[in-house]
């Protein structure tokens, strides 16, 4: 039956979903093999993983635990969002506000971050402040030298025609230098999303052990791998999903001509 | 057949809906572009720019599109100093600048909506020039979905669709195969008569300005002066393949090779 039908079989196999699946697949073979040799007492099993992770979720301590890291997770990065993409687009716009404000965000890009946590901690305390401002800290670079970037570069062929038929400075905006920037804007923000998963994760490790941050720290201390595991591939998962999301968000709302070509 | 630059300026004039002024176009770096540039574009024609690559051709064509600044000299369209784009004119790009997020029915409707048209009207509009340019069907799809000479369809039906008196047209078929090409110097001539409007034409292929053009202007290079106006006279009416082998044509094509074979060395 299938050995009439190649072309079938063989779509099937390369189909992205296919692929991808087999790419996750593979991953959790090699992590199992690798723990049942095993290379180290403290690196778990996957399945032994799984258990521990499902364990988490039945007992609700996972829950509770992202309750509490999404908040300045959520937070930080509803502020980075909106205002990275406002002031990187200011920056990209006029040429003064770009010489003004781009000091700023190159130097938070490049400084250490943990470094600069102690002195956080000294002017905001531990609490939400402290830690929004941390995933701000990891996550608006990105977004804003991406934003300024992509507004800088708008094509200058399509600029030209929106001149010859007569925009106006708002319309040239509006109808070409912002859609022509937001593949740009948008891959600043899936990189702003990663760097705020992190930023928060260290928070909670550096500033005050709660949430996933207190679930990895905790486990650690009393050697129970499995779930120490656990809480790190949840946070993952909750990451790879959160920024798959912005990409549908980006390719319904500003992308038709990708829709088209799926 | 061939005229001198000067009686050829004073007969056309007459009903000049286009004058360049003595136009000098000097680039930052001392780079002279163009030198005292005088032509008159006749109302109704279609003029080339023909000259040898570096001769100014795009540069004048931008200038007269207001989209560049001359160094000194002026623009006049229907009795007004160019200041910048106006509605009377309208472009036509060699590198077609579609937005690819936007549809072609998008793309075409882009200079109505930013005159404030209102949706109905410029999508009625936009359709009708989609379809006088062979794209019916196409409205929904995105650049990306079509050919290069598909694409530039999609430009004329935008600069057509503003309904400009003057169309500038930048090399238009530079960018699309030979096959597409010739369909397409055909299919500007039919373009030619349905529609009352004054064309400038920019291109480098000879053959090209022959075929389609009533005054071709020969700009010759470093800095772009006018050397030579020429009006093929060729019957254009009826068989649009019995061009290319009209005596006329052929002369008028080895005339000008002859004349710009010197600025090659």
């Amino acid at each position: 039956m299938l050995d009439t039908e190649p072309g079938r079989l063989f779509a099937f196999l390369v189909h992205p979903l296919t692929l991808r699946i087999v790419s996750g697949a593979a991953i959790c073979l090699a992590w199992e093999a690798t723990a049942r040799i095993p290379i180290s007492f403290a690196f778990p099993t996957f399945s032994a993983t799984m258990v521990a992770l499902w364990s988490m979720i039945a007992d609700f301590s996972l829950i509770h635990a992202f309750a509490i890291t999404l908040q300045p997770l959520v937070l930080g990065l509803v502020i980075s969002a909106f205002a990275g993409v406002a002031i990187g687009v200011a920056m990209g716009l006029k040429e003064p506000v770009h010489w003004f404000a781009s000091p700023v965000f190159i130097v938070a890009q490049a400084a250490p971050l943990a470094a600069l946590i102690p002195l956080i901690i000294f002017a905001y305390g531990i609490g939400l402040v402290a830690k929004t401002l941390v995933v701000c800290i990891m996550a608006m670079p990105v977004i804003v030298l991406n934003s300024c970037a992509a507004v800088r570069h708008a094509p200058v062929s399509l600029l030209e025609m929106g001149r010859a038929f007569g925009c106006t400075r708002r319309q040239e905006i509006a109808r070409i230098i912002l859609p022509a920037a937001s593949p740009v804007i948008f891959a600043g923000l899936r990189l702003g999303s990663a760097a705020a998963f992190v930023g928060a994760i260290l928070a909670e490790l550096l500033i005050t052990p709660v949430g996933i941050g207190d679930l990895i720290t905790y486990n650690r201390s009393v050697a129970d791998y499995p779930r120490m595991y656990a809480a790190i591939v949840s946070i993952i998962i909750v990451s790879v999903l959160f920024i798959e999301v912005l990409e549908f968000i980006e390719v319904t709302l500003f992308r038709p001509e990708k829709r088209a070509r799926a | 057949m061939t005229v001198d630059p000067k009686t050829a300026q004073a007969r056309i004039a007459a009903d000049a809906i286009v004058e360049v002024r003595d136009v000098s176009k000097t680039y930052p770096g001392d780079v002279h572009a163009l030198d005292a540039i005088s032509i008159g574009f006749e109302r109704g024609r279609l003029t080339s720019l023909l000259g040898p690559s570096g001769c100014g051709k795009t540069t004048l064509l931008k200038i007269i599109a207001g989209l560049l600044p001359a160094t000194s000299g002026e623009v006049v369209v229907d009795g007004r100093i160019v200041s910048g784009p106006g509605p009377e004119r309208a472009f036509v790009f060699q590198d077609f600048a579609l937005m690819p997020w936007a549809s072609v029915l998008g793309n075409v409707t882009f200079g109505l909506e930013m005159r404030k048209v209102g949706k109905a009207e410029r999508e009625e509009i936009a359709r009708h020039y989609i379809a006088e340019v062979g794209l019916s069907g196409f409205e929904k799809k995105y650049p990306h979905e079509l050919s290069g000479g598909m694409r530039q369809r999609v430009g004329l039906a935008r600069a057509l669709a503003v309904r400009a008196d003057v169309l500038l047209m930048d090399e238009p078929f530079s960018a699309v195969d030979e096959q597409t090409r010739r369909k397409f110097q055909e299919d500007l001539l039919g373009l030619r008569e349905k529609e009352n409007k004054t064309f400038i034409f920019v291109t480098h292929s000879i053959e090209e300005a022959v075929y389609v053009s009533d005054s071709i202007v020969l700009l010759s290079p470093q800095p772009g002066r006018v050397a030579q106006v020429i009006a093929p006279d060729i019957q254009r009416g009826g068989d649009v393949d019995a061009i290319r082998r009209h005596p006329v044509y052929l002369d008028t094509v080895d005339a000008i090779w002859r004349g710009l074979k010197r600025y090659l060395d």
